[in-house]
């Protein structure tokens, strides 16, 4: 009984990430139509992780649920029993904590909250504190749950954050929840951050030079990490057909082809959602979502 | 010696196009540095001919010596990273996830730990189709791109500019507002905005902008796909002038970018397209601008 009902939540779990090598390939478009259009029938969160550009709440509006600060944990000097030893600095592999004449000076921006001076300070004067870095915000778009968190201008690492608006995620939303990631660009660290816990990954590319150069990084990348993916062409029709020839050598499924149109570029600046203003895109997004409905079960 | 940085905050807003047509113009009075290291796509434009190249360390990671760990867990313990896992009965260290730090090997009672530099890419010189040389790099896989890469190349491409007493070093620079685009603005002498007329070209140029204000650099913009929305353009426009940022020219949305580089060309390089004189006409302004 109980293995049974464990097994039907494990079936369900599911986390999709929305990654490109490159920005501006539609990525935000691609999760924001499809987050909505699957949550009309199922439960699903949208997560914008592109903390240092978030753009996915642009195009949903809906009602606010929670608003919450976010914070890394950085050293804070106490004099009074300091020693000036300096075992702080040479400890710091980062140059985030410097012994300046009588003092000892710290560079937030440039910690990793590694807690090393921290705990080996043998005087303990230096306790970790809270330092605000970026913001989360939670929202209902009708029956869409959609979570997305801001790097504050200034701070410099955005590791930290994704990783505490996951675990956010993980707490306040259930197994049974479809979670969607809409991904940073690139392939270094905040990427790795973003996909390293998804099931499966969705590359969003454009059928150019570029979408294919940036595309190859993206699936090495996630070929590193050992996650399985499919593609998802946007502006299809424009460029050349180099993106579906390397998937199909390289034995990638496209999952949907989007079509180029002007109309399309016009809604997004907008702000809009696609699909239901533009009858051959939701067609593709049917695939697209089909494609996803495949991957719960098969889980 | 003046130095340019184009951004955009968000991608796709046609900035690597542009930084390679000023490329294209400037010729033999510029050097160029490709400073998106994480998606670098300007050699797919400008051809560059490899001359020089240099493996670049940056950061360290964490090895645990199997022969001396006595299994006592300590290392485990203290990471805040969760680099360090034991599920195969050995104490290994992930790389993908380990920081750096160094933290472990302070607390290895035996001294098993070692930290190891990682070579995080290549950084090399080329010359290219404009008869400029260009410094670009290729960062590794999943790397830390902490920065420290694009400040190299920054720095390699000013101590070819000034070795070859060139007046320009153009900059494509890198995207969002973390490390890596803070490492491309230092030192710039002027900012170049790429953005595009929708939500989200405006969010991300505020975002970036209130960045470049902290440097204290003076900066103007270009709107790419200006006719794409009329409304959110003007919005542009003002924030603009309320904030003092030059406006350098508006360009219409136009797929010939896309057309010259399936052909791996930049723009200017149709004669014919209305979109050349306009780009041509912004880098004689642009340098009017730096003369100042
Ligand atoms: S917590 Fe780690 S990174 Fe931060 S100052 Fe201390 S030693 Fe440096
Ligand atoms: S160096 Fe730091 S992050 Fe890496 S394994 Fe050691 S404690 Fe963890």
């Amino acid at each position: 009984m109980t293995t049974s009902i464990v097994c039907l939540i494990e079936r369900l779990k599911m986390k999709i990430a929305i990654a490109s090598g490159k920005g501006g390939t539609g990525k935000t478009t691609v999760a924001t139509n499809l987050a909505k259009y699957l949550s009309e029938n199922r439960k699903v969160v949208l997560v914008d992780l592109d903390v240092e550009e978030p753009n996915s709440g642009l195009f949903l509006n809906g009602s606010l649920m929670n608003q919450k600060e976010m914070f890394k944990k950085i050293p804070n000097w106490e004099s009074e029993n300091c020693t000036l030893c300096g075992k702080c600095q040479s400890v710091c592999n980062f140059n985030a904590i410097m012994k300046l004449g009588e003092n000892i000076m710290v560079f937030p921006e440039l910690c990793h909250s590694c807690y090393a001076c921290s705990e080996l300070c043998p005087t303990q004067s230096l306790p970790m504190i809270p330092m605000k870095m970026g913001m989360l915000t939670e929202y209902k778009v009708e029956q869409l749950g959609f979570v997305g968190s801001k790097l504050d201008i200034g701070q410099e690492q955005a590791v930290p954050l994704i990783a505490q608006t996951l675990d956010y995620v993980d707490e306040m939303y259930s197994d049974d929840y479809l979670k969607l990631y809409d991904a940073p660009p690139g392939t270094s660290c905040p990427v790795i951050e973003a996909t390293k816990d998804a099931d499966f990954i969705f590359l969003v590319t454009e059928p150019t030079p570029f979408g294919l150069h940036d595309m190859k990084l993206a699936v090495e990348t996630m070929r590193e990490l050992k996650k399985p993916m499919a593609v998802i062409i946007n502006r299809y029709g424009i460029g050349d057909a180099e993106v579906e020839a390397y998937c199909k050598v390289e034995g990638i499924d496209i999952i949907a082809n989007f079509p180029n149109q002007r109309y399309i570029a016009e809604l997004y600046s907008q702000g809009k959602l696609i699909y239901p203003h533009v009858p051959e895109f939701k067609a593709e997004l049917l695939k697209a979502a089909d494609y996803c409905k495949h991957l719960v079960k098969e889980n | 010696m003046k130095e340019i940085v184009i951004i955009s905050g968000k991608g796709g807003t046609g900035k690597t196009s542009l930084t390679a047509s000023f490329a294209m113009l400037a010729g033999q009075t510029a050097v160029i540095a490709d400073c998106d290291v994480d998606a670098a796509d300007m050699h797919l434009l400008l051809k560059p001919e490899r001359i020089f190249e240099e493996d670049f360390y940056s950061g360290v990671a964490a090895v645990i010596d199997q022969d001396k760990c006595i299994q006592c867990g300590k290392c485990q313990e203290i990471c805040r990273f969760n680099a360090i896992d034991n599920s195969t009965g050995q104490y290994l260290v992930s790389n993908l996830n380990c920081e750096g730090c160094g933290y472990c090997g302070h607390v290895c009672p035996v001294g098993a730990i070692e930290m190891i530099e990682q070579n995080v890419g290549k950084c090399y010189i080329s010359k290219t189709k404009a008869d400029n040389k260009m410094v670009h790099a290729g960062l590794k896989i999943g790397a830390d791109n902490s920065g420290k890469l694009v400040a190299k190349v920054k720095h390699e491409a000013k101590a070819s500019a000034e070795k070859d007493g060139k007046e320009y070093i153009i900059v494509d620079g890198s995207p969002g507002i973390g490390c890596p685009v803070v490492s491309s603005l230092s030192g710039a002498d002027f900012v170049v905005f790429v953005t595009e007329p929708t939500v989200s070209g405006i969010h991300d140029l505020e975002r970036v902008y209130q960045l470049v204000k902290k440097f204290q650099i003076p900066s103007g913009c270009i709107i790419n796909k200006a006719d794409l929305n009329e409304k959110v353009s003007k919005d542009i426009e003002k924030f603009l002038a309320d904030n003092e940022i030059i406006h350098l020219t508006n360009l219409p949305y136009d797929e010939s970018f896309t057309t010259a580089m399936t052909k791996g060309q930049t723009i200017v390089e149709d004669k014919t397209s209305p979109i050349t004189a306009s780009i041509e006409q912004c880098w004689q302004d642009l340098k009017i601008i730096l003369e100042k």
